[in-house]
Order: structure tokens, then C-alpha cells, then sequence
């Protein structure tokens, strides 16, 4: 464990600040802005690579604009790839040469700090079953790390996808035991491959290797259950163990900040020290959620998820979401200054904390104790298990205490996770023999490693 | 009528071993295949549809019908085809080229089964060649597009496009859907449907098909 115990884990403090761009310290002291903007419907090819290049000219200039004209005292923009961009890896990295010249020009002329995140899109789940170590995705997607890092990025992400194909199978049939597998023995054999090889990349170049998120696991669970698909408490859960799989970046050397939708970013805080993007209320641009204020009560960056480039009454979307960024961050730095950060992060905490299953697990004291049952465990498979039954544990206590309301559904749901829970067996290859039937054309036992 | 009556509660449940069992026994005591599907199959699906629409059932509980359900079907796939009884309509679904999402569609598969549709199912990143390629060979009555993003959705129109350009469109229906899809964009795209959900996707097939 990095921190001692709840107090610590604060907004805009990371026991490790992280130096990088254009001046900027994250982690050490203040949060800043991180707008995420991407193109409106279009159709992405060289027909209409000119008026695409004008989209992101128009969106980094009316950002910057936005984060001078109310004195941000730093910013990060991050580029996610479409997958278009990503397949051919020069248009990428193009977009990347773009904004980095304005970020450089912004600092020059205005003393904007600044860092530029530059995530590629995961294309490995093109085949079925996902081939993830070799093949034309790989090569792709490794091509594109290479011209976006020489392009100007100061850090490189990834959403990866490794696990994914027995997880969403899981997800979609409320079978504990596949999520488990996925998320504690696949997903883990994924990420230290991938990061081993994201990390020497850019150790190479001097770039930073931020880190990965759990987006196509937890928060797909997450949205689902926003759309009454699948119980909130199994999001809960699913989030809570998905912080093992995000972990493993920084094992293999990633240094933070871990990805905006990386909701399971403060597990990851409380263990590394690194710093930490979130998004929340500021991210209904892109998806809503019932963590909108608890999401930023540990935050280093704060993030609007994703924003188009359409035009809003005020002006375009993305300088839109860059001032709303810019006065969260405000009212967090100014309460920092004043020594009322703690009292600050309690608010966000409460108003959220016990009116969902999901909110419950993300306090700064389900954190510290997700945490300390992950670093009480050696192995992925065992620490995964340890943090679905923390969060069944705290989301129990939360009911018993009266705090946390379930419908019956919901609770019903809640003694068959722990059921299932109880029914793993005790190390992962025992689980994944156990799957070999009904989960194993699902996956490709060599891209995790396998023989 | 009471052991058919609980093959109607095994599909409910989600109970596949007991659906199969109960179907077996049923064909044992002569009950023919088309009554088995007609009186309890497929109003069992459309119990789950609608206990999934009020909220009743989240996706597991509606796969796990849908699966029970396909189990014991395929026990009578045999019989129906050797006495020529034709599905409620043949549909190909895929999410369109560019878009790896799926669980939408994957919903709307697995209820269009359960009311007795056959569905080819293509996956995701499916281009408008594979699509019409698929429409061909499995005669499809109904082509479903889904996509999730914004940006791949002028997939779904160059898809609607090919197919006129490759002289199929009048011989199928087209109807998309996915979280960023409207009626107007169908409208816009000369798509012959859109459902905003996995139960209204079953309900419009059913009234392309003539069948309401």
C-alpha cells in the first residue's frame, strides 16, 4: 500500500506526482482539466482526412482558448484513437504532430502547462477468437504506439481488451465464476504481456506509459446496469475486482495517470502512489453514471470522458466541457488552498456514497479496504477474488446498517455473487479446467500464453 | 396440458436441463412440434420479453431463457423440418463495419430466436458485402443493423446503399438500431425499421413479417 489509510488518498495528491509535457506536476498539489474530444458522425477516410484534420484543429484551439481565457493552471488533452486512425497509424499520429504544435504554441505564448495523452484503440478482438500476440492487429496497434510516441505524445494509454471475449459472455449471463476468470486469470495474462512491450516503448523515447482502464469490463457492467440490463450490485463487484487486471500495468513500470474511465483508479492510488484521471458528472457528454461526484473525490485529473465536436448554444461542445472541467478543478484547488480538501472530498463522498451499489464501493474507505485485500493476496486470480468479496462485504454492511437500500431483485443478486464467490475454486487453473467446456472456443489459449 | 404447462415455466426459469427433458417427454406423448412451439415456447419468450421490459428480469434471466428455450428447440428443428413448417421469418444481424460492439444485437438474437425466428448472426465489424453476401444465402426476409457509435453509424446507410446497388433491396427489410440510432436517422436512410429496443426489434420483425 502506498497510503496508510483513507485520510491520504486526497484530489490532486498522489504519494508519487508524476512530471511531464509542458511543465505540468500531476499529482502534486492541484487537479487539472483533462478534455477528451473526438469527431462528430463522419465517415473516416482519406476523402475526408482534410475536413477530420479541420475537426481537431478547431477543437484544440477553441480548448486552449477556453483554458487561457480562465487561467487553468494546467491542462491535458488526450487524442483517443478511432479505430481508423489506429489501423493506419500515420493519420494518428498526424492528429498527434497537430495538437502537440498547439500545446507547445499555448505554452510559449500563454505559459500553459501542458501534457498531451495519446490512447490507441485495442483492435486485437478483431477475430474470433481475439488473437492478441501476433497477426496484423498487433502489428497495427504496436505500429501506432511507435508514430504517435515520435509524434509528440508525452503519454501513452490503451483501453485494452485482453479477457473481454469470456467476460462480456460472463456479464451477459450473470456467471460469476466466468467474470472471475476473466478478470483474475485472462486479463492479467494480457496486461503484463501488453504492458511489458507498452513500457519498453516508450521507455525508449521518453515517454510516459500512463496506464490502462477496465472500461470494457467494469464499465460496461456499468452501463448496463444503467439501462436496468444487469443488477447494480454485480457492477459493484465487477468494478471492485477489476482493479486487479488495471493494477498490473504498474507492475510492468506504467506510472500513472491511469485512463479517465478507470473508475477503479483510487484502488489503483491507494496501492501504487501514481496518479489518477476520473470523470463523473462533468462525463454526461459521453455516458451518465451514479458516481458523479464520488468520482472525483481522488482524482489528479479530471475528465469529461469523450465530447463531439457539435455545436451547443454557447459554442462548440468540446470548449464547452474544457470550462465546466475548468470549474470543477477551480473549486477543488480552491478548497485545497484553504485546507478544506478533506472537507471537500467528504461532500463528494456523501452525496453519492450510499445511493447506489456502485457509489459504495468507490469511498475513500471501500477503496482502502478493496486495496488492502488485493495487496493481502499474491496472485491475480486470489487478489480478484479478494476484492469481489470486499465488495460484497461493504455492500452487506451498508445494508445492515440501513445506509444502502436494495430492491429484493437486487439483494437476491447479492447472495448469488457471494454464492458463486464461495464455489471458486482455489487457483486459477483449476477455474479455467472447470470453464474448458462451455468458456474455452472463447478464447485463444496462446495469446494468453498458454501452449 | 400440465407437463406443457411447466416446459412454459422451465423457459421462464431459465431452466434449459428441465425445458429439454419436459420437450422430450412431450414428443413422447405425441403432441405435435408446431403446438409445442406455438402454445408454450414462444409465449413463454414472450413472457420473459415482457417481464425484461417492466424490469422484472435483467439480460441474464432473459438468456437463460433464451438459451432453455433453444435447447429443447432443437430437439424439434428435425421434425419441423421434415414436415416443411417454415420459421416466423429468416433474419441476418450483424453490427455494422467499424463498430465492435455487440450485446445489443446479441439481445435482440437471442429474442427473435426465442419468437421463432431463424437469425444468422454475423458478428460485429460486418461489412455491407458479408451482409448482402449472407441475405443471399440464407434468404433472408429481414436484414437487422446494429451500431453504438456515432461515427459508425454511416455504416448502416452505405449498407442500405449496397444492397440497392446490388438489386437486393427490395427483396429484403432492412431495420437498424443500437444507442445513437433514431427513427429519423432510419428514415433518413430509407431503412424500413427501427426498434429502440431488443423486445420492440421483435415486435417490428413480426409486423414485417405480416405477422402482428
Amino acid at each position: 500500500m502506498a497510503v496508510d489509510g483513507a485520510d491520504e488518498l486526497l484530489y490532486g495528491r498522489a504519494p508519487f506526482p508524476l512530471a511531464c509535457g509542458l511543465g505540468l506536476t500531476i499529482g502534486g498539489g492541484q487537479v487539472y482539466p483533462e478534455v477528451n474530444f473526438t469527431l462528430p458522425a463522419i465517415m473516416i477516410d482519406s476523402s475526408n482526412w482534410s475536413a477530420i484534420i479541420k475537426h481537431y484543429q478547431e477543437m484544440a484551439t477553441n480548448i486552449l482558448k477556453r483554458a487561457v481565457t480562465l487561467r487553468v493552471p494546467g491542462i491535458v488533452l488526450e487524442f483517443e484513437l478511432l479505430p481508423a486512425m489506429t489501423e493506419t497509424p500515420e493519420w494518428g499520429a498526424e492528429i498527434t504532430t497537430l495538437l502537440k504544435r498547439q500545446l507547445e504554441q499555448a505554452h510559449s505564448r500563454y505559459g500553459l502547462r501542458s501534457a498531451l495523452r495519446v490512447t490507441p484503440t485495442d483492435m486485437r478482438d478483431q477475430a474470433k477468437p481475439p488473437i492478441l500476440r501476433k497477426g496484423a492487429p498487433w502489428e497495427q496497434l504496436s505500429k501506432s504506439f511507435e508514430h504517435n510516441i515520435a509524434a509528440g505524445a508525452d503519454i501513452m494509454s490503451i483501453e485494452s481488451i485482453g479477457g473481454k471475449e469470456v467476460h462480456d459472455q460472463g456479464l451477459m449471463y450473470g456467471d460469476v465464476r466466468a467474470i472471475v476468470f476473466a478478470l483474475g486469470v485472462l486479463a492479467p495474462r494480457d496486461m503484463a504481456w501488453l504492458w511489458k512491450h507498452i513500457c519498453e516503448m516508450c521507455a525508449a523515447a521518453g515517454v510516459v506509459p500512463g496506464g490502462d482502464t477496465a472500461c470494457g469490463f467494469a464499465n460496461t457492467a456499468m452501463q448496463l446496469a444503467h439501462q436496468k440490463m444487469l443488477p447494480e450490485v454485480l457492477a459493484a463487484v465487477v468494478r471492485a475486482m477489476s482493479a486487479v487486471r488495471s493494477l498490473v500495468a504498474f507492475e510492468q513500470g506504467a506510472r500513472g495517470p491511469s485512463k479517465d474511465c478507470a473508475y477503479e483508479g483510487p484502488v489503483i492510488k491507494a496501492i501504487t502512489g501514481c496518479p489518477i484521471s476520473m470523470e463523473g458528472k462533468s462525463a454526461t457528454c459521453a455516458h451518465f453514471s451514479p458516481v458523479g461526484n464520488i468520482a472525483a473525490a481522488m482524482c489528479d485529473l479530471w475528465s469529461n470522458e469523450s465530447v463531439q465536436n457539435v455545436r451547443l448554444l454557447s459554442g462548440n461542445a468540446p470548449e464547452a466541457y474544457a470550462e465546466l472541467l475548468a470549474y470543477d478543478c477551480r473549486l477543488m484547488n480552491t478548497a485545497s488552498a484553504r485546507g478544506q480538501a478533506l472537507t471537500l472530498r467528504q461532500w463528494l463522498t456523501e452525496s453519492d456514497e450510499w445511493l447506489s451499489p456502485q457509489a459504495a464501493v468507490l469511498s475513500p474507505e471501500a477503496t482502502v479496504r478493496i486495496a488492502r485485500a488485493i495487496v493481502a493476496e499474491q496472485e491475480p486470480y486470489g487478489r480478484t477474488v479478494a476484492a469481489g468479496r470486499a465488495a460484497v462485504e461493504i455492500l452487506r454492511e451498508g445494508l445492515a446498517s440501513g445506509q444502502l437500500n436494495l430492491a429484493a431483485k437486487e439483494r437476491d443478486w447479492l447472495d448469488k455473487i457471494d454464492r458463486e464467490l464461495d464455489t471458486l475454486p482455489p487457483n486459477g487453473e483449476d477455474l479455467r479446467a472447470d470453464l474448458e467446456d462451455s468458456f474455452g472456443s472463447l478464447y485463444d489459449p496462446a495469446s494468453y500464453g498458454w501452449t | 396440458m400440465a407437463e406443457l404447462q411447466k416446459l412454459f415455466d422451465a423457459i421462464v426459469n431459465g431452466d434449459a436441463k428441465a425445458a429439454r427433458a419436459l420437450t422430450e417427454q412431450a414428443l413422447a406423448d405425441n403432441v405435435p412440434p408446431g403446438e409445442i412451439i406455438s402454445g408454450y415456447m414462444i409465449p413463454a419468450m414472450d413472457d420473459v420479453g415482457a417481464k425484461f421490459e417492466c424490469e422484472d428480469y435483467f439480460v441474464p434471466e432473459l438468456l437463460l431463457s433464451g438459451r432453455a428455450m433453444k435447447g429443447a428447440l432443437e430437439l424439434l428443428r428435425p421434425l419441423l423440418a421434415a414436415s416443411g413448417t417454415e420459421p416466423t421469418g429468416r433474419v441476418v444481424i450483424g453490427t455494422v463495419k467499424g463498430d465492435l460492439h455487440d450485446i445489443g444485437k446479441n439481445l435482440v438474437t437471442s429474442l427473435l430466436e426465442g419468437g421463432g425466428f431463424e437469425v444468422h448472426d454475423l458478428g460485429a465489424d460486418v461489412s455491407p458485402e458479408k451482409f448482402i453476401e449472407a441475405a443471399r444465402s440464407h434468404k433472408a426476409d429481414i436484414v437487422a443493423l446494429s451500431a453504438l457509435l456515432t461515427v459508425t453509424m454511416p455504416a448502416m446507410k452505405t449498407t442500405v446503399e449496397a444492397f440497392c446497388q446490388a438489386g437486393l433491396r427490395d427483396s429484403v427489410k432492412i431495420i437498424i438500431g443500437g444507442a445513437p440510432v433514431t427513427a429519423q436517422y432510419a428514415q433518413a436512410i430509407g431503412a424500413d425499421g427501427y426498434s429502440e429496443s431488443a423486445s420492440a426489434a421483435v415486435a417490428l420483425a413480426r409486423s414485417l413479417m405480416g405477422n402482428n
